[in-house]
This record gives structure tokens, sequence and C-alpha cells, in this order.
């Protein structure tokens, strides 16, 4: 047995732990010894436009186009974006609009395509050796592979990354926490690809002008941990291994980045802020493939797991498989799943409809048995304050839901809705099974709603000024036209009276 | 007799004007409730109130001969505004109730009636049809207030205002009821 040394007990991420927090069962043992599959290619591949946060892209391909593996058929559109690449090669069927892996069922353009099973690699990007290139080559090379966060927000990688010319950064962390329950498609990326996921630090540390990396690892995760403390510099720059506690939600970019530095993220500002960025694992480890191999995001390792799925694993699918072909490459279904989800227990997005493509933010498919589903019946607030000590932002979610039922958003948002970060904690803690953060989700989507119905009445009004004033300006000048008329008209009159203005047609008379 | 007048209207005459300059002094501006009413309304005079344009419901509001609920395209926002500074007449409460429930309606084109006529173009109180003559005409939904002003005019009956469609952009969860006794709808969170 080791005693600790005093240097470890001197780290802040011993002493500041996130406050509140809870502890779900974490049913990480379904998957987390099991090895990441390859999946083979499925007979067909769905790719919704838009997998990211931002504006959707561009189609580049029609009806009928054959394809090839790698192939860019989505354009990035504005600033805030990201391309879309075929994941396999084969016939483009459709360029129309699909449902979207989302709990609202609603449709969003899609590109389907059927495969020829042949998997035939197009171009690749040209590579880059991140030793030579400057900061900008690295952005523009992530950039065109179209990376996105994989940890489930999809923010486009690049833009990110542009943050460097607005902050002054000095750290690079890595987020392997990986708190949600289920989930263990970080710990084994972690686990077996050490050396490239290193390696993609490295690379985005050199974008960033850096000087040191941390990859913050939850301490429910040994064997991922040693792995990962092999390597003391990525591209000569140096590189170091946080354990955080084990609890939820440390996975939470401020929430880590106050369990790694000590140092908290103010209110509705950026970690940049603070000299931080923080990437997934998962992203450094696509921006690796990227970089060194011209490799565009087209695949992904996610967790399949529940009580409900046959052979729970960790798979490496296809940007655009459909969620049923991912469930019967793992065995398929061995009861009816009270829900399925795409993401974590506690944040994850249920969908009623297994045909949804897996897209670049999809960490997981969970087909959850009623066992593990907690559907007990809701009962009145019982002032107990127990999602109060569990709120990770300090919050008090009693509160804020008793003034959402109210009708009171304004006094929500003045309790604190938008520091809200929609973890779930309340509602595991609540012994009375309040739907909390549901509420909270409705509010903040409510808001938004008001805010963009406000900014369009602004428009339209601007819009009605615009006409108003160009109507008058028309009216104004057809009446001094006909003023000019008038004095012409009678101008001409008083010079040569009598046949000379019979003999001008009118409308020479006025031109 | 003189002097108890005189001291009278003297003591009458000095508090009157004593009063008269504490109201010059002492005077507050009160907004005129017109002003105040237009500026609250959309402004586009689309006419969807049956009044002549945003400032003729103005008018009629601030006599009382409108009720505050009566714009169609500002919804609830603006009929609350207004009923903060017009009043609340007898029974307007429910009708901004159920101003709650109405949904934002955008006028929708069915192109193989169109005629490329232009009339519903150039009565559009925002510029929100875009085409020109012998074209089809679509319409900019952004931009669209919902007023009804090109349905009426439209000689194919070739435009209907719909609901607003909703996306990924703008969909969000529903309220969760507070059923005491029933199990939570909606997202996962604590499921495990």
């Amino acid at each position: 047995m080791a005693f600790p040394s005093l240097a470890a007990l001197l780290r802040p991420s011993q002493i500041f732990a996130v406050r509140g927090g809870v502890h779900p069962e974490p049913g990480k043992h379904l998957t987390a010894e099991a090895e990441v599959l390859d999946m083979p290619v499925p007979p067909l591949v769905r790719v919704p436009l838009q997998q990211h946060s931002g504006a959707m892209a561009e189609p580049l391909v029609r009806r009928d186009d054959i394809v090839l593996k790698g192939q860019l058929i989505g354009q990035a559109r504005g600033a805030m974006s990201a391309n879309i690449h075929a994941p396999t090669s084969g016939r483009v069927i459709a360029v129309g609009h699909f449902t979207a892996p989302h709990p609202s069922n609603l449709p969003i353009p899609t590109i389907t395509i059927r495969s020829d099973g042949e998997d035939r690699w197009g171009p690749r990007l040209p590579r880059l050796r991140p030793e030579d290139a400057n900061p900008d080559e690295i952005a523009a090379q992530i950039e065109r592979a179209g990376i996105v966060g994989l940890g489930g927000a999809a923010f486009p990688a690049a833009v990110k990354l542009n943050q460097r010319r607005k902050y002054a950064l000095d750290l690079l962390l890595l987020n392997g926490a990986e708190c949600e329950p289920y989930l263990t498609c970080d710990d084994r990326l972690m686990r077996e690809h050490a050396e490239g996921l290193v390696d993609g630090a490295g690379i985005m540390a050199r974008a960033l002008g850096v000087s040191r990396i941390v990859i913050a690892v939850e301490a429910n995760k040994p064997e991922a941990i040693a792995a990962l403390r092999r390597y003391k510099h990525a591209l000569g720059i140096a590189l170091s291994v946080a354990v955080v506690p084990t609890q939820y939600p440390m996975g939470s970019a401020k929430h880590l980045v106050l369990a790694v530095t000590g140092k908290e993220t103010p209110a509705r500002a950026r970690t940049a802020e603070l000299g931080v960025l923080v990437y997934n694992v998962g992203t450094a480890h696509a921006v690796h493939l990227a970089v060194r191999y011209g490799e565009p995001l087209i695949s992904r390792i996610l967790t399949v797991s529940g009580r409900a799925i046959a052979r729970p694993a960790n798979v490496r699918v296809l940007i655009g498989t459909p969620v049923a072909d991912v469930i019967a490459f793992c065995g398929g279904l061995t009861a009816e799943p009270d829900r399925v989800l795409l993401g974590g227990p506690m944040m994850g997005l249920p969908i009623q409809n297994l045909r949804v493509p897996v897209v670049k933010g999809t960490c997981g498919i969970l087909a959850l048995s009623a066992a593990e589903t907690r559907a007990s019946a809701q009962m009145p607030c019982i002032r107990c304050g127990s999602c109060v000590q569990a709120c990770p932002c300090g919050l008090t979610p009693f509160e804020m839901n008793a003034r959402i039922h109210a009708g009171d958003l304004d006094g929500a948002v003045k309790v604190g809705l938008m520091d809200c970060i929609a973890c779930g904690a309340c509602a595991y803690a609540c012994p009375s099974s309040i739907p909390l953060v549901q509420a909270f989700d409705h509010a903040k989507g409510k808001l938004a709603e008001t805010q963009s119905r406000k900014h369009q009445q602004e428009e339209t009004r601007r819009l009605a000024i615009a006409r108003q004033a160009r109507e008058a300006a028309m009216a104004e000048a057809k009446r001094q036209a006909m003023a000019r008329r008038k004095a012409e008209m009678a101008a001409r009159k008083a010079t040569e009276p009598g046949a000379a203005v019979a003999e001008l047609p009118p409308a020479q008379a006025a031109p | 007799m003189i002097v108890a007048a005189s001291a009278m209207s003297t003591l009458g005459l000095g508090l009157g004007l004593l009063l008269g300059l504490a109201a010059r002094r002492f005077h507050v501006e009160t907004p005129p409730l017109l002003g105040e009413i237009e500026k609250i309304l959309p402004g586009t005079n689309c006419g969807a109130c049956g009044f002549a344009g945003c400032a003729g419901l103005a008018l009629a509001m601030s006599e009382g001969a409108a009720p505050i609920t009566a714009c169609p395209p500002g919804g609830r926002e603006v009929a609350l505004a207004l009923a903060e500074i017009v009043g609340i007449e007898e029974g307007a409460e429910a009708s901004i109730a159920g101003m709650a429930e109405l949904q934002p309606m955008v006028a929708f084109i069915f192109e193989d009636h169109c005629t490329g006529c232009g009339k519903c173009f150039k009565r559009c109180p925002t510029d929100a049809i875009v085409g020109a003559a012998k074209q089809i005409h679509t319409v900019v939904m952004d931009a669209c207030i919902g007023c009804d002003a090109c349905v009426d005019i439209c000689p194919t009956e070739a435009i209907v205002t719909r609901r607003k469609p909703r996306t990924l952009n703008n969909w969000y969860w529903d309220k969760p009821a507070l059923a005491f006794g029933a199990a939570a709808p909606g997202r996962s969170a604590g499921t495990a």
C-alpha cells in the first residue's frame, strides 16, 4: 500500500470537487470490458445535414450520384457549421427529409446512400505534418474534416479552436470524465487508442499555442488512467493526467475546469476566459485521424447498452447507420424496452423511431428495461431541499420549478434558470419524483421562443416602416412628376398658344 | 364688513395664486395614451384588426371602442403590454388567456394555383412575399406576420394561412403536468 504523497494531496482536483452532484447507479460494468467492435457497413446510411450546432450544411450531391467513402457531400455554410462526408461508397438514393434522431420526431434534411458494399475510399484529405504546420493550417484541416465535439453537444471543433485569437489560452483540458452512467466508449477509447488520442491532443495544443495539456479522467477508470500515464509529452508539450472524483456531473466543462484548476467559470461566461479550452477525448482522436491520415469524421465509437440489449457492447459505427441496425448487430432486443435513449441515462434524449440514424454527437444507444427506468408517481414538494443540495450550479430548483408552474418565467430567470446546465441531478435526487429538469427544459425553450418572436416583431416593424417610406417616396415622386408636367404644359401654352400643343401627342409632351 | 370681505377675497386670491403656481411648478407630464398604444402595436398597418392601420386601432382603443385583444399578429405579448396602460375591460382576461393558445400563423401559397398576378405582393405590409409578374410568388416565412391581407386579395384563392411549422430549431419540450400520482413524462433524467 502506497501512501499518497503530499503533492498529490495538494492537487486542486482533490480539494475542489464540484459542489452538489449525485451518484447514480453506474451500470458501466455491462460494457466496460467490451472491446470496441467494428460494425460492418450497413445496407443503407442516412446522413442528416445538420449534426452540429450552428447552420445546416448545404448538400453537394444529387439523387443517383455515385459517392466514394470520405467524399464531401455537405458543405459547411457560414461561420458556425461543419462539413459532412459520405461514410461509405454507394449511390445516393435520396436527398430529402427524414426523421431526426431527436425526441420531437420532426423531419430534417437528410442524404440517403445505398452502400455498394465495397466501402471504396475516395481521395483522402491532404495529410499534414503537425510538427511543421502552423496553427492556421491545423485549424483549416480540422474544419475540412468536419470534426465536431464528440461529447454530445457537437460544437464545431474548428470554431472552438479559433477562440485562440480572442483569449489568452494556457491549458488544453481533455474531458475523459465520462460521468454519465452506462457509457464506456470514452473509457475504451482511452484504453485502446491512447497513443492516437495523445497525438491528437498534441496537435490541438500546438494549434492553440498552449503550454500544457491535462487529461481529466474519473477515478473509476483505473485502466484508462494507467494507459494515459505512459505519456508525459505530446508533440513536445507537457501532458499530465488528472484524476477527478467519480461524481455526476463531473463531465460538465465548467465543473471539470473547477475540479482540475480550482478556478470557477463566471455565470454565462466561457471557460476560455480562464485560459482553458475543453475538448472531449474522442474529438482529440478524430483530430489525430484527420491530420495524420487525412480521414474526415465519418465514424465514431459509441456504447450500446441497457438490460434490454442482448449483447451490450462498444461499437465503432459509420455516421448515418440506423439505430435499429446497431441494436441488431448487438444481438437485438431481449425484451420490449421501456425507453430507448440516444446518449446517457441522465441527459440522453428518448427516441420513438428506431430507424433514425446515428449522428456525430451520438455517444450511446441505451435500451432500458422497465426495471432500470424509474417511473414512480409524482408527489407534492415537501421542501426537503434535496434538489438544492444536488444542484452542481448552486441553484434552487424547487423555487425555479414553482415559478415556472406559476407562469412567472422572468422570476425563474431571476433565480438562475439560465445558469442551469440541465444535468438532471435535481430530478434524480427528488424524493417526490417531481420532473424538475423537464420543467427547466420547457422554460428555456419557451423563453427562446419569446425572444425570437420579439426579435421578429422588431424586424417586421422595420420592414413595414421601410415599405411605408418607400411608398411615400414613390407617391411624392409621382406628385412631383405631375406638377412638373403641368408646369411644362402651362409654359408651352403661354409661349405658343393654339395649334403647336395639339400637334404633339401627350406621351411626348411629358418626357 | 368691507374689511372681512376684502380679507377673505385677498386670502382666496392669494391661495388661488399659490395653487396655480404649484400646479405649474409640480406639473407631471402624463403621456398621451394614443402615442403609447401606437408604440406597442406592431406598426405594420396590416389591417387584420379591421381598423385603418395601427394608428386607427390605437385611436379606437384609446376611446375604448376596441378591445386590447384586437391585434392578432401582435398576439399575447402585445395584449398584455396594452393591458398595463389601457386597463382591462370586462371579460378581456379570459380572451388574453385564450390568446396564449394561439399559434403564430404564416401565409402559404399553393404554387399550382398561383397565376403570378402580383396583387398579394403589392398588398403585403412587410414585403414578405417575393415574386414578379407572371412568376410564382412565395412567402418569406420569417418576415410574414400572418395578417391575412394577402389571403383576401388573391383572385385564385391560392393563399392560406397555416400554423408556423415547427422545426428542430424552435421545438421545445412541453411543460410537464403537475399531476400528482402520475409518472413524469418527457426527458429521461434520473431514470437510472
